[in-house]
């Protein structure tokens, strides 16, 4: 880690300066028991999770919720909402002490 | 150099004035504005060069201005006291903590309520723990001394903090003193013009004091707190080196007197040493084995400096002009906390003067004596308060 003189930065946009380390944990989505409903993509706040296809099963789509992390705040909303408990927020390692 | 009789204002005028700030921005208050008053003059007069004399809507605009001033690397002066100090210290916490170098004279003035304009040491105190560096001067030639020596020290690379001069409010700035004023050259041969390791310019826009989350937050501390420890060496070098230049030393961290076979110290801070020196000196006539310890530096706390200077010592008389309240005299706790597990030695906080209240020779004189005869426990206690009554209206 690099502390600077007076905590001076460049500026930036979001582009560069991903938002995802302002959360202190982040929603680690279990494959196995996510269904794919979409629940969590339309209440995340900040369209950080997209239901994908990742493969087929009986000539049917099999989609799962993928994260961005580039941009989850860590809110915890979509792990509140999964009807499956699928999500479960961890913590993350750098604020493990 | 030439000697003049000159008021405290003018002493420290003429000072920041060689110094070469290119920003000076400030808001009345007594007892600083002459301070300030004297500068603008100087401003008007077109004697301070490419300076920015700019005045602000209040105290709180003025450190605002000379945040940003300093950060695109400007050598940036302001002076304040009491309540302009306290309106101050949102922007000044930050200026701690972005890491920028301005210099500041505070006329030590007490705190309301209840409305008081005089003097004592509360309102540089409350601001103890901002990261500030906070040297306190005994008279009007070391605080035009101190001037150009606090630019150095505060411009330093390995401390960059801001820091406060504090004199006495009436007692120092409106006192008329012989002053040998600095010379140009002699100032110039002193402190080169800042070079800043970082400056905020149009093109190369920066943020100052960004954001920090709980993982990295800490670590920004951990530096600030390193930079104070290290802020002790360049001090003690940047003293050293005035003496040199000019002739006139005025010690360490902390400065000395009789110390050598003391059994007693007496402590103190600011205007009020110039007289326990002399009860000291009185005391020693008398065959009484006591010693002067000046404490110049209360920020960073001379801890090894006092450790030593205490070594011998079985009491410890403390002056203070501020108290925390529900606690102690605040130098005592320092002072105490310093010497815990290295000396023995009993500590007697005495607070006087607090809003102006005279300090006469005999009540120095008067409490140190009791100690020496062992007439007073350790402890904190009020001295030159009248006999009183609390009532609701």
């Amino acid at each position: 880690m690099r502390i600077t003189l007076g905590a001076v930065s460049k500026p930036y946009t979001a582009l560069k300066m991903k938002t995802g380390d302002w959360g202190t944990h982040w929603p680690k989505v279990d494959e196995e028991l996510c269904t794919g409903c979409g629940t969590c993509e339309m209440y995340c706040p900040d369209m950080c999770i997209e239901v994908v296809k990742v493969g087929e099963e009986d000539g049917k789509e099999v989609k799962k919720a993928k994260v961005n992390y580039d941009y989850c705040k860590g809110c915890g909303l979509c792990a509140e909402v999964c009807p499956t408990n699928a999500i479960k927020m961890e913590l993350k390692d750098i604020y493990k002490v | 150099m030439v000697r003049k009789v000159v008021r405290g204002f003018y002493s420290v005028a003429h000072s920041v004035k060689l110094c070469r700030p290119d920003v000076i921005c400030a808001y009345p208050i007594t007892p600083q504005t002459e301070i300030v008053e004297n500068l603008a003059q100087m401003y008007a007069n077109g004697e301070l060069g490419n300076c920015r004399y700019i005045t602000a809507e209040s105290e709180f605009g003025a450190a605002s201005i000379l945040v940003g001033a300093s950060a695109t690397g400007a050598r940036t002066f302001t002076a304040t006291c009491s309540q302009g100090l306290i309106l101050m210290s949102e922007v000044l916490w930050n200026a701690a903590g972005m890491r920028l170098p301005i210099v500041m004279v505070i006329a030590n003035r007490s705190l309301s309520a209840p409305l008081s304009i005089w003097n004592d040491h509360q309102d540089s105190m409350a601001m103890r723990d901002a990261c500030i560096i906070q040297v306190y001067v005994e008279n009007n030639q070391e605080v035009h001394d101190l001037i150009p020596q606090a630019y150095k020290i505060a411009e330093n690379r390995d401390v960059m903090l801001p820091m406060m001069v504090c004199m006495d409010g009436y007692k120092l700035t409106h006192a008329y003193e012989p002053v040998d004023l600095l010379d140009q050259e002699t100032v110039d041969a002193f402190l080169p013009p800042y070079d800043p390791p970082i400056k905020l310019t149009t093109k190369d826009p920066l943020t100052f004091g960004c954001y920090a989350p709980p993982h990295c937050y800490m670590e920004f501390r951990v530096v600030m707190q390193r930079a104070m420890e290290r802020a002790k060496g360049v001090m003690a070098k940047v003293f050293e080196e005035w003496a040199k230049h000019v002739g006139r030393d005025w010690g360490g961290l902390i400065a000395q007197d009789h110390m050598d076979d003391a059994e007693v110290a007496v402590v103190a801070m600011g205007s009020v040493v110039g007289l326990v020196r002399e009860v000291v000196e009185e005391l020693r006539n008398e065959g009484k084995k006591v010693g002067l310890v000046k404490i110049r530096s209360f920020r960073p706390f001379p801890t090894e400096d006092v450790r030593k200077a205490m070594e011998n010592v079985d009491k410890i008389v403390v002056f203070e002009r501020a108290i925390s309240f529900g606690h102690e005299g605040p130098v005592a706790t320092d002072l105490k906390a310093a010497l815990y597990g290295y000396s023995d030695a009993k500590v007697y906080s005495f607070v006087v003067g607090l809003g102006g209240r005279d300090i006469p020779r005999s009540l120095i004189k008067g409490c140190v004596e009791k100690v020496i005869e062992g007439r007073v426990e350790p402890g904190c206690y009020f001295e030159g308060v009248k006999e009183f009554e609390e009532v609701i209206v």
